[in-house]
């Protein structure tokens, strides 16, 4: 009998989809994330519920309201005909409805204004927007993921699909889901976004990074939401 | 931004341009084992006003083994009544292979309850920590660990 | 102003030994980092911590570069008697910061 059940968890353990990076890290580092207190994420979190009240956002939205939003993104934008993000949409909300210029790109008020927002999903699947408007964007992105670039010659998918749970250097190497971003970073010693992530990805495999508003990262973007799917919002992650 | 000692950080880095000049970097921020014991153990009798702390009575608890050296938590308590007659008056934490020795230095009493403290440190590469209790009746107890730093293999920079 | 995070028991037994988690925005910069530039970047840390309860000193750290970006302390403290936390922070250029918290006794 425990035989069997011994199995059935193995077996689930294999076909249990996609893994968090999460999973891969020191009991240390989980306890990190998952106390407040003791996860330095909530301070921007907590920054952002200040700004949320601050800047108006209250005007239109209840902090209710934005639960589950975080994990629909990106989503399908009639305006620009393509995806947004949920820091693009945040940006485009300051400048079309409250007539007001967007916080600077990834600046720590950009930052903890999305991570509040998204904070609200935290613990909720990520369930991406099924409107097929975006699988054009969703195709491009993982045509991207699986190309090999730079001087080394990687690809996404050769470390984050191939060799996912082994290790590179003392490092596990994770499957590499965006599903806990805005994210603390022990490397960046503060919160970053998941497009510093991809620029980093890409200067590690010594390539040029898309310049700074490039839609290869809105394709990108709106493919990881679509392979990470199941897995629930983490936001404020803490990773190594 | 780069990690705190990213100088080290690149030196395991794949080869490229960087991780060399890094390496060079770590050996002139790292010192020699032998001057880097001297140094903590400077510090600590600093600390202590020279008297030698005594092993026992004090736990430090720190991850034997760390992802990434520039967060890593760590509690240290000593063993006390914490009454007015028999307290632990201050903790200090040493480490061997930062630039400097010291880490943290609290003072406690009686009123704490309790001598445990918790903070979060940085650790320049795999090294020795010690924690040393300072007691109300002049006396020192430390207690020690060693703490492997792996890593990260990508790092931005 | 730096956002903070604060741990504390609203209420506590008299007597009661209550933990205190203090977390604080802050680069904590080493001035043994170098910038982008390649000139590094001059020291830039939170020195020294204090807590006093009712006006008496409680705890208090110094501390070092040592000490992890965003500087997380615990410690205890006995509850004595209803009364008002103060928590400082002070460090370089001029760095200071003070929250307050009341503690109820019961």
């Amino acid at each position: 009998m425990r035989r069997f059940a011994t199995l059935a968890l193995a077996l689930l353990a294999l076909g249990a989809g996609p893994r968090s990076g999460f999973e891969t890290m020191t009991p240390e580092l989980q306890a990190m994330q998952r106390d407040d207190f003791a996860n330095p994420g909530m301070l921007w979190v907590a920054e952002g519920e200040a700004l949320f009240q601050r800047q108006g956002c209250t005007g239109c939205h209840t902090p209710a309201q934005m639960v589950g939003v975080a994990a629909r993104y990106p989503v399908f934008d009639a305006g620009r005909d393509g995806p947004i993000d949920l820091a693009g949409r945040i940006a485009q909300c300051r400048e079309q409805r409250q007539g007001a210029a967007p916080l600077p790109t990834e600046s720590p008020e950009a930052l903890a204004l999305a991570a509040y927002v998204a904070n609200q999903s935290r613990g909720l699947p990520l369930a991406p927007d099924p409107d097929p408007r975006l699988d054009p964007a969703r195709r491009q992105g993982e045509a991207l993921f699986r190309e090999r670039r730079g001087q080394l010659n990687l690809s996404c998918a050769q470390c984050h699909d191939d060799n996912a749970g082994r290790r590179l250097a003392g490092s596990a190497i994770p499957e590499g889901h965006a599903n806990g971003y805005p994210l603390y970073r022990l490397e960046w010693q503060g919160l970053g976004s998941l497009r510093r992530r991809l620029r980093s990805c890409m200067v590690g495999v010594r390539s040029e990074p898309f310049p700074p508003d490039a839609p290869e990262y809105l394709a990108l973007e709106a493919y990881l939401a679509m392979r990470a799917r199941g897995l629930v919002v983490e936001t404020p992650a803490i990773r190594p | 931004m780069s990690s705190l000692f990213s100088s080290h950080c690149r030196s395991d880095a794949p080869a490229g341009r960087r991780p060399f000049l890094g390496g060079l970097l770590a050996i002139a921020l790292l010192r020699p084992a032998a001057a880097a014991t001297e140094t903590m153990q400077a510090a600590i009798r600093g600390f202590t006003g020279g008297v030698a702390p005594q092993p026992g009575g004090v736990t430090l608890d720190i991850p034997p083994l760390v992802e990434n050296g520039n967060a890593v938590p760590l509690t240290v308590e000593a063993e006390s009544p914490m009454t007015e007659a028999d307290h632990i008056r201050a903790i200090g934490i040493f480490n061997e292979r930062n630039p400097q020795p010291h880490v943290l230095t609290a003072v406690l009493g009686p009123w704490s309850g309790t001598a445990r403290i918790g903070t979060r440190i940085r650790l320049a590469t795999s090294q020795r920590l010690v924690a040393v209790a300072a007691l109300n009746d002049g006396s020192f107890r430390f207690a020690e660990a060693q703490v492997v730093v792996t890593l990260a293999a990508c790092v931005e920079g | 102003m730096a956002r903070t995070l604060l741990r504390i028991p609203a209420t506590a037994a008299r007597g009661e030994v209550v933990e205190i988690r203090t977390l604080i925005q802050h680069p904590m910069e080493t001035g043994y980092r170098p910038g982008a530039d390649g000139t590094v970047q001059p020291r830039d840390i939170i020195r020294r911590f204090t807590c006093h309860y009712n006006n008496r000193l409680v705890f208090e750290a110094a501390l070092h570069p040592a000490i992890a970006a965003n500087p997380f302390l615990s410690f205890t403290i006995t509850a004595a008697e209803s009364g008002i936390l103060v928590f400082t922070w002070e460090g370089d250029n001029g760095f200071a910061q003070t929250e307050t918290r009341a503690l109820e006794v019961v």
